[in-house]
C-alpha cells in the first residue's frame, strides 16, 4: 500500500503550501512568504489538533479536488469557502468549513470557490510529511522555494501524510467563523513619512482606496489620490516588511504582503500592524479600504488583545453538535449554490464585492 | 555617531546609521547585525542588513518595541565598526558579446573601449553590501567611477541567470532568471544560489568578489560542469 497522502485531482486556481513564513533568512534576500491570513491557519490547525504553526494548503480565488489515501484523515477549513465530499456509492454531500471533518480512504474532498475572502485554509491532522526548506514548508512561487518544488499545487501531486498513532476524537467546531473586525486599516506612520509632504499623510489617512487588479501574495496595488513625496521617491534600498506601503514616483501606493522582497528602495508612508495583516491579506482586487493611524504602543496593545481573543476562539471549540440545531450542512450548501451564481452572473467579477470587501470602512 | 531609530510598524524598526551607500557607514551595520545574532535577546526574530540600517524584527507577542529597542541600544554602545573581515570569492565570468549584450553600448556611452571597461570591471575588489531583491542577489561596490551609469531607463523583462551587471556605482550577478533594470556586461557560470546546498546563497553581506575573466570555452565547461549539480562552490573561495 502506498504511503498515507492527499492526492490532488484536480489543480484549482492557486493552492499553495505555507505555514507562518520562513524568518530568520533575509539577510539572504529570502523572502519570508506563509500564510497570507495566519488566523486562519492557526484556527484550522486547532480544530484539527495541530500545534497553530503547522503547515497547511492557503487556497486563493477556487480550491483543488484531492483524493484521500489514507484511513480516518482529518481535516479543516477555515474560510468562506464551499467545499464537498464525494464518497463511493453516496451522493456528494455539501460539508461546512469551521469545524473538522474525518474522511475515508477513496474520499474525494472538493474544495469550491471562496466567496467572502482573498484565501482559505486547510489543515490536515499530523501536517504534511514534507522536507521544510530552511526550517519552513512555505512556498515562495516566484523563485521556486518551498514544497513540490515551490509550485502551486499541480494535478496530480502528491501531499504525504504525518500521521497520529492515537485515534481521533469525535469532529469539532468553532461555534462561528472568526470575526476579523471592521473600520479602517490601522498603520503606525514611517519608516519614511518624513519623505512626504504633509498634505500627502493627511490624504493617506483621509481618503478612500481601492485594492486593484495587480494584486498577489507579493503585494496590492491601491487606486486613489497620489501621494506627493517631497523630494524623489527613492531611498537607498533598505529592509520591508509584510505590511510595508511603499510609494514609487507615481504616487500609488503598494501595500506589500508576504511574498514581498526584503528590502526594496520606495519610500514608504506607512506599515499596517500586525494585528490587521490578516485581515489586508484577505483583500481582493475591488475592495475598499482606509488607513487610521495609530502609534506603535497602540499596536502592541491591539496585539496583544487580538492575541488573547484568537486563545479565547479556539478554548471554544467543542464537539460538533448531532442534528436537531441549526443545520450547518444545508446552510452551507445554499452558500455554495449562491456563490456559483455569483461567479456565472459576474461578467467576470469572480466575486460578490460586498461580501469579499466585509463592513466599509 | 548619531543613531536614527525609524518605525516599521509593530513588528520591526529600523536603525539607521546614515543616508548614504559607503564603506564607514555599512561597516556600523554590519557590526550591530554580528553583535544582536550573537547577543539573541528575547523576541527577536531576525535582523537585516541594508546599506546604510539594521532593520531589527522582533515578535509583538512575546515582546515589545521598547524592550526590543533598549537591548539594541546596549549592544549599540558596543557594537564599533570594525566587524570581522568576510570570505573573499573569486567568481568567473565571461565578458562577451552575447552573454553580456550591454557590453558595446556600455562601453561607447561611457567613451571606454570594451577592452578598458572590463579592465576595469574584473581589476576591482568589490564588497557585498547588502542582499535583497530576490534570494541570492548580492549589491556590490564600488564600481570604479568611470563605470558609474544609471540603470537602464527601459528595464528588461527577462534577465538570464548568472548576468553580470552594473548600475550606479555597484555590480551584482543575477542569482535568478528575473527581470532587471541592470546593464550587462558578462555571465558567471557559477549558480550564486542552489537550493541542494545547505547554505544555498553563496554571497553573504560582508563578503568581498574579485572577477576573473574566463574566455567562451572555459566558460561553456565550466557551465557544463555546475549543470551536473556537481560543482563545488569552496573551490571559489581565495585561499588567504
Amino acid at each position: 500500500m502506498n504511503a498515507p497522502c492527499l492526492t490532488v485531482v484536480r489543480p484549482g486556481l492557486f493552492a499553495t503550501i505555507q505555514d507562518l513564513g520562513r524568518f530568520g533568512h533575509q539577510e539572504l534576500g529570502m523572502p519570508v512568504a506563509g500564510a497570507l491570513d495566519p488566523i486562519a491557519l492557526r484556527l484550522a490547525n486547532a480544530l484539527v489538533g495541530n500545534p497553530p504553526g503547522t503547515a497547511g494548503v492557503e487556497i486563493a480565488l477556487l480550491g483543488p479536488a484531492l483524493k484521500v489515501e489514507a484511513d480516518g484523515v482529518r481535516v479543516a477549513v477555515v474560510g468562506p469557502m464551499a467545499l464537498s465530499l464525494e464518497r463511493e456509492g453516496e451522493s456528494p454531500q455539501a460539508l461546512a468549513p469551521h469545524r473538522s471533518h474525518t474522511l475515508a480512504r477513496g474520499d474525494v474532498l472538493k474544495l469550491g470557490a471562496i466567496t467572502g475572502a482573498a484565501v482559505a485554509c486547510l489543515a490536515v491532522a499530523g501536517g504534511f510529511a514534507l522536507e521544510p526548506f530552511l526550517g519552513s514548508l512555505s512556498t515562495y512561487v516566484r523563485a521556486g522555494i518551498g514544497p513540490l518544488g515551490g509550485k502551486p499545487l499541480g494535478d496530480g501531486a502528491r501531499l504525504p501524510l504525518n500521521r497520529n498513532d492515537a485515534p481521533p476524537d469525535g469532529d469539532v467546531e468553532l461555534p462561528e467563523p472568526p470575526d476579523y473586525g471592521g473600520g479602517p486599516v490601522r498603520v503606525v506612520l514611517g519608516p519614511q513619512e518624513d519623505r512626504f509632504t504633509a498634505e500627502a499623510v493627511e490624504t493617506f489617512l483621509s481618503a478612500t482606496y481601492r485594492v486593484g487588479k495587480d494584486a498577489d501574495r507579493m503585494g496590492l496595488r491601491l487606486d486613489g489620490p497620489t501621494l506627493a513625496h517631497t523630494g524623489s521617491a527613492d531611498i537607498p534600498s533598505d529592509g520591508l516588511v509584510t505590511g510595508s506601503i511603499q510609494v514609487p514616483g507615481n504616487g500609488q501606493p503598494i501595500l506589500l504582503l508576504n511574498d514581498h522582497q526584503t528590502a526594496g528602495g520606495y519610500a514608504k508612508i506607512a506599515t499596517v500592524i500586525s494585528a490587521d495583516l490578516p485581515r489586508v491579506g484577505r483583500l481582493s482586487p475591488g475592495c475598499t479600504l482606509s488607513f487610521r493611524a495609530v502609534t506603535v504602543e497602540e499596536a502592541e496593545v491591539i496585539r496583544r488583545r487580538q492575541e488573547q481573543t484568537i486563545a479565547a476562539w479556539v478554548r471554544a471549540i467543542r464537539p460538533v453538535r448531532p442534528a436537531g440545531g441549526v443545520d450547518l450542512e444545508a446552510l452551507y450548501a445554499e452558500n455554495l449554490v449562491s456563490g456559483v451564481v455569483d461567479i456565472v452572473n459576474g461578467n467576470g467579477d469572480i466575486l460578490n464585492r460586498e461580501e469579499m470587501c466585509g463592513r466599509a470602512p | 555617531m548619531d543613531v536614527r531609530f525609524t518605525t516599521a510598524g509593530d513588528t520591526a524598526f529600523n536603525v539607521e546609521f546614515g543616508e548614504g551607500i559607503d564603506r564607514p557607514t555599512n561597516a556600523r551595520v554590519m557590526a550591530l547585525h554580528a553583535r544582536l545574532k550573537a547577543a539573541a535577546p528575547p523576541g527577536l526574530v531576525e535582523t537585516v542588513p541594508t546599506f546604510r540600517s539594521l532593520q531589527v524584527v522582533y515578535d509583538p507577542a512575546v515582546t515589545s518595541r521598547r524592550e526590543v529597542q533598549a537591548a539594541v541600544e546596549a549592544e549599540l554602545a558596543h557594537a564599533g565598526d570594525a566587524p570581522a573581515e568576510g570570505a573573499l570569492w573569486r567568481l568567473p565570468v565571461c565578458y562577451d558579446a552575447e552573454l553580456g549584450p550591454d557590453l558595446a553600448e556600455l562601453s561607447a556611452s561611457l567613451g571606454l573601449s570594451e577592452e578598458r571597461l572590463i579592465d576595469l570591471h574584473g581589476s576591482t575588489e568589490y564588497f557585498v553590501y547588502m542582499l535583497g531583491f530576490m534570494p541570492g542577489f548580492a549589491y556590490m561596490g564600488d564600481l570604479p567611477a568611470e563605470l558609474e551609469k544609471p540603470r537602464r531607463s527601459e528595464p528588461r523583462v527577462r534577465v538570464p541567470a548568472g548576468s553580470v551587471a552594473t548600475a550606479g556605482r555597484l555590480t551584482t550577478v543575477y542569482p535568478w532568471e528575473s527581470p532587471g533594470g541592470w546593464h550587462l556586461i558578462g555571465r558567471c557560470p557559477v549558480p550564486l544560489y542552489d537550493g541542494a546546498r545547505p547554505s544555498p546563497v553563496l554571497l553573504a553581506a560582508g563578503d568581498r568578489v574579485r572577477f576573473e575573466a574566463v574566455d567562451r570555452a572555459r566558460f561553456d565547461a565550466l557551465s557544463a560542469e555546475a549543470a551536473t549539480g556537481r560543482f563545488d562552490p569552496d573551490t571559489l573561495r581565495a585561499t588567504p
